[in-house]
């Protein structure tokens, strides 16, 4: 399948909302866009939990004086716009004990990581 | 054919494309969207999407604000 796919490892300001800049300018250009969500980046996307990402850094500081759209709004808009799929790493569920349910509706359920380096074979991968 | 303005005035990069592409779900054929921007990245962006999903770009301009006037018909 080709398309791009992004994988959100760090929970950081800064790295979610370039994965999401990413995906919904993809998606909504006609790319099929899958992500995978897994490590830090895994909680945002519970349901809940703060969608205020920690910055690391200056532009992240800067994002935040500017009030710049939060990297969650961003993923909405990849998935309403774009038709772009966000799954969640069901090993990081299983170490948090989360259940689909327990997810943001944006995430469409629970993804190995097996099945998505398949889907991913011979697309892009971009890694944040 | 109709016409709209959307203010993105102060968004950015991404926000003024994708509130285009959220108006544009909403009109029909032959109209018309003017798309306000401050953010410099959408003057060159905005086209290049346009171009890539089948629109057509109308004119580009920028006031002597510095305000982005970017004008898109709906093609399909």
């Amino acid at each position: 399948m080709a398309g791009m796919f992004i994988i959100c490892l760090n929970g950081d300001r800064e790295h979610l909302q370039f994965a999401a800049m990413a995906a919904s300018v993809a998606a909504v250009s006609g790319t099929d866009v899958q992500v995978f969500l897994s490590m830090n980046a895994f909680p945002h996307f519970i349901k809940g939990h703060s969608k205020q990402a920690p910055v690391s850094g200056v532009l992240g500081k800067k994002m935040e004086e500017h009030k710049v759209p939060e990297f969650f709004n961003i993923f909405e808009q990849a998935v309403e716009l774009g038709d772009a799929k966000i799954w969640a790493c069901s090993m990081a569920m299983d170490v948090m004990g989360v259940k689909e349910d327990e997810l943001e509706p944006i995430v469409a359920g629970a993804m190995g990581l097996t099945k998505f380096f398949s889907d991913a074979e011979g697309g892009q991968i971009l890694t944040f | 054919m109709a016409e709209r303005t959307v203010d993105a005035r102060g968004s950015f990069c991404p926000g003024p494309l994708m509130e285009l592409i959220a108006n544009m779900k909403s009109m029909q054929v032959g109209d018309t969207l003017e798309l306000l921007s401050t953010d410099a990245g959408s003057a060159k962006d905005v086209p290049e999407w346009v171009h890539k999903v089948g629109h057509e770009m109308v004119d580009t301009n920028q006031d002597s604000e510095g305000t982005f006037h970017i004008r898109v018909r709906k093609a399909k």
